[in-house]
């Protein structure tokens, strides 16, 4: 109880005084929507009709906070909110950079699409079980992820994410869903750990969580030329993130449960888990640790060239559309990876425009595999055929999905290629080149087969050409618009990013020099020195 | 005292991988629980093990007088332990689920997401 006799205390040396402007909220918006949205969606679980109408709005609502939120940070540059008003580094931050803002505003469009084409493919039973609030709860996960600035905090984003993945994963209750998700979870979870672990001993080290702090301390230590026990710490976060981001050897638990959930659920993995791990690479390599990646480049870069390698050919060795697409997230991993191997502003920002736009192309390969499915009753390889006759259409956009997957031009796939390319060349490490034009080269080849037997051909296997098609009569859902447009948007942002490449280009470049250059990060949380 | 529970934690962290390396899924699940707990114990101690005091300031005071325990480290370990305990809870579920529809807790003999006698991708075009 303050009494009137109670001494002044003066609250500025532990906290800050000044209100926070309305504009700074922003930061958090997302996190608090999707909590919000979840609670609701979770309280109308019984109610299957209003469940998607609820948890489209607050998607929508979300893409516009991220959207908001992004403007903010072109605007004002690195933005920050501590929990509690506590001085930092004593509360948890919230630092939106915009790095995390535009894989934000990029994770909610997405996940914006895979909801509402969830609307058709999720059926009641599926709604019941919770699809929505766990769609939900997954991108409170994710945004808490990307705008969080404290490594602690980041831990937990991750474990919300994960079980919610879990939830999604599991719903349906199949054989193969069971055996998919034991799998992904045992590993998820030891990679989680792992962080943990990683985090301890760095906590141990530094006495803060707080990611500027420790960005700072680091580069002090760095100076002094003791990098010492943290190699072995940074050694535990680049396994740890590695099993997240599915990168060559810890990748197995991707294939094997990518392909069991309803398709929509595979398409918000597709786009969004594994670019987690990646941005958390990002954050840790780049931002906090610079010196520890120097020391692990090369290692990175083996990574990566081998993750793009067994990727592309694990592709090529599949007979079911969703397990080809699997293996090629795992190649776009590899990818980013290189871009973090090489470390220059110019492959910092390639791996994160490679992040963006195989966010998109990955979800919306996995929503086509969804409708080629309704058109042809299967995803194998050998029972499909005959779409292009069954809709032409479709097949081009097909088409565009695989030539943007592949990075041939004029889609937006070339552009971080020819980015993270360039700078692997510059930077003298002419095999990480190779091994991505190499790895699109297997990706081509993996994404053409596709599209051969499944569109161009006449029919299923046994099928000769030239045979009137044995038309199935097309499923109901087919003609429902919530099915085609979230498709349409992610493939029309593909042409658009393919063809007006400089808004993002730029975008991307603020990205990493915002975190290949902390400075700006560390006065937006300790303020003005 | 750190020596003793880096020792301990060393211990904790060598039962659980050699749990986990098992193709039981039951052994790999005990071994998650005691990594979780080797996990805590880390931070724990990375916390440094100071004087047993409880951090509280004494009345008509605003700052701490003595060298007390540090509170953070409890946090932390205390939302792990949430953490790690729910993940245990919804993995032991999920692992008896899959016994019950897929026969067996051998990870090896789970084949049912990819099958081994997957047919081949078509050959040629």
């Amino acid at each position: 109880m303050a009494g009137s006799n109670a001494p002044h205390v003066d609250l500025s040396q532990a906290m800050t005084t000044a209100p926070v402007s309305a504009a700074d909220w922003l930061i958090v918006a997302p996190s608090i929507i999707t909590i919000l949205g979840g609670t609701i969606a979770l309280m109308a679980r019984k109610n299957t009709d209003a469940q998607p109408k609820v948890a489209m709005l607050f998607l929508t609502l979300l893409v516009g906070a991220n959207g908001a939120l992004l403007l903010h940070v072109l605007q004002k540059g690195v933005v920050t909110m501590v929990m509690g008003n506590w001085l930092p580094p004593f509360g948890i931050a919230f630092t939106a950079d915009a790095l995390g803002a535009s894989l934000s505003l990029i994770a909610s469009i997405v996940a914006w699409c895979a909801g509402l084409y969830g609307a058709v493919t999720i059926d009641g039973t599926g709604r019941r079980y919770g699809f929505y609030p766990f769609l939900l709860l997954l991108m409170t996960g994710v945004s808490g992820a990307f705008l969080t600035g404290d490594i602690f905090n980041l831990y937990v984003w991750f474990e919300v994410l994960l079980i919610s993945s879990y939830g999604l994963l599991v719903l349906g209750n199949d054989r193969i869903q069971l055996d998919g998700t034991v799998k992904y979870g045992i590993l998820n979870l030891i990679g989680t750990n792992l962080f943990l672990i990683a985090t301890g001993l760095l906590y141990g080290h530094f006495g803060t969580l707080n990611m500027a702090d420790i960005a700072m301390k680091m580069r002090e230590l760095e100076a002094g030329g003791s990098v010492g026990p943290l190699a072995a710490v940074a050694a535990l976060y680049f396994l740890a993130f590695a099993m997240k981001a599915a990168a060559f050897p810890v990748n197995f638990w991707l294939p094997a449960s990518y392909h069991t959930p309803n398709v929509a659920v595979s398409a918000v993995f597709a786009g969004l888990l594994t670019k987690v791990g990646v941005y958390a690479l990002i954050r840790v390599f780049v931002l906090i640790m610079p010196g520890a990646r120097d020391y692990f480049a090369d290692l990175i870069a083996v990574v990566a060239i081998l993750t793009m390698i067994t990727g592309g050919l694990g592709a090529l060795a599949q007979a079911e559309v969703r397990r080809v697409f699997g293996y090629l997230v795992i190649v776009g991993i590899g990818a980013m990876l290189a871009g973090i191997a090489v470390g220059s502003l110019q492959g910092v920002a390639g791996a994160i425009f490679y992040a963006i736009h195989s966010i998109i192309v990955m979800t919306a390969l996995y929503l086509a595999a969804g409708i080629m499915q309704l058109m042809g009753g299967s995803t194998a390889l050998r029972k499909l055929g005959g779409l292009y006759g069954a809709n032409p259409y479709f097949a081009g956009v097909f088409l565009v999905l695989g030539f943007a997957v592949a990075g041939l031009p004029p889609f937006s796939g070339f552009w971080p290629k020819l980015m993270l390319v360039e700078a692997s060349i510059d930077a003298g490490r002419t095999w990480v080149a190779f091994a991505i034009l190499a790895s699109g080269f297997l990706t081509t080849l993996a994404i053409g087969r596709v599209w051969i037997y499944s569109f161009w051909r006449g029919g299923p296997e046994g099928v000769a050409d030239g045979c009137a098609p044995i038309r199935l009569a097309p499923a109901a859902e087919l003609s429902s618009p919530a099915l085609w447009v979230p498709l349409l948007l992610l493939t029309g942002l593909v042409i658009y990013l393919g063809l007006q490449p400089e808004a993002l280009l730029q975008l991307v470049q603020r990205g990493a020099e915002g975190v290949i250059d902390p400075s700006a990060y560390i006065r937006s949380v300790f303020g003005e020195p | 005292m750190e020596t003793g529970l880096s020792v301990l934690i060393g211990l904790f962290f060598a039962v659980s991988v050699y749990l986990m390396l098992s193709r039981h899924l039951v052994r790999i699940l005990l071994g998650i629980a005691i990594l979780g707990n080797a996990v805590n114990l880390l931070i724990f101690t990375a916390g440094r093990l100071t004087r047993e005091v409880p951090p509280l300031i004494p009345e008509h005071l605003y700052t701490l007088v003595t060298e007390t325990a540090n509170p953070l480290p409890q946090a932390l370990v205390l939302t792990a332990i949430v953490i790690s305990f729910s993940f245990f809870a919804f993995l032991l579920v999920l692992a008896f689920r899959a016994y019950q529809e897929l026969g067996t807790d051998d990870a090896n003999e789970m084949r049912v997401a990819e099958p081994e006698d997957d047919p081949l991708p078509p050959q040629g075009y």
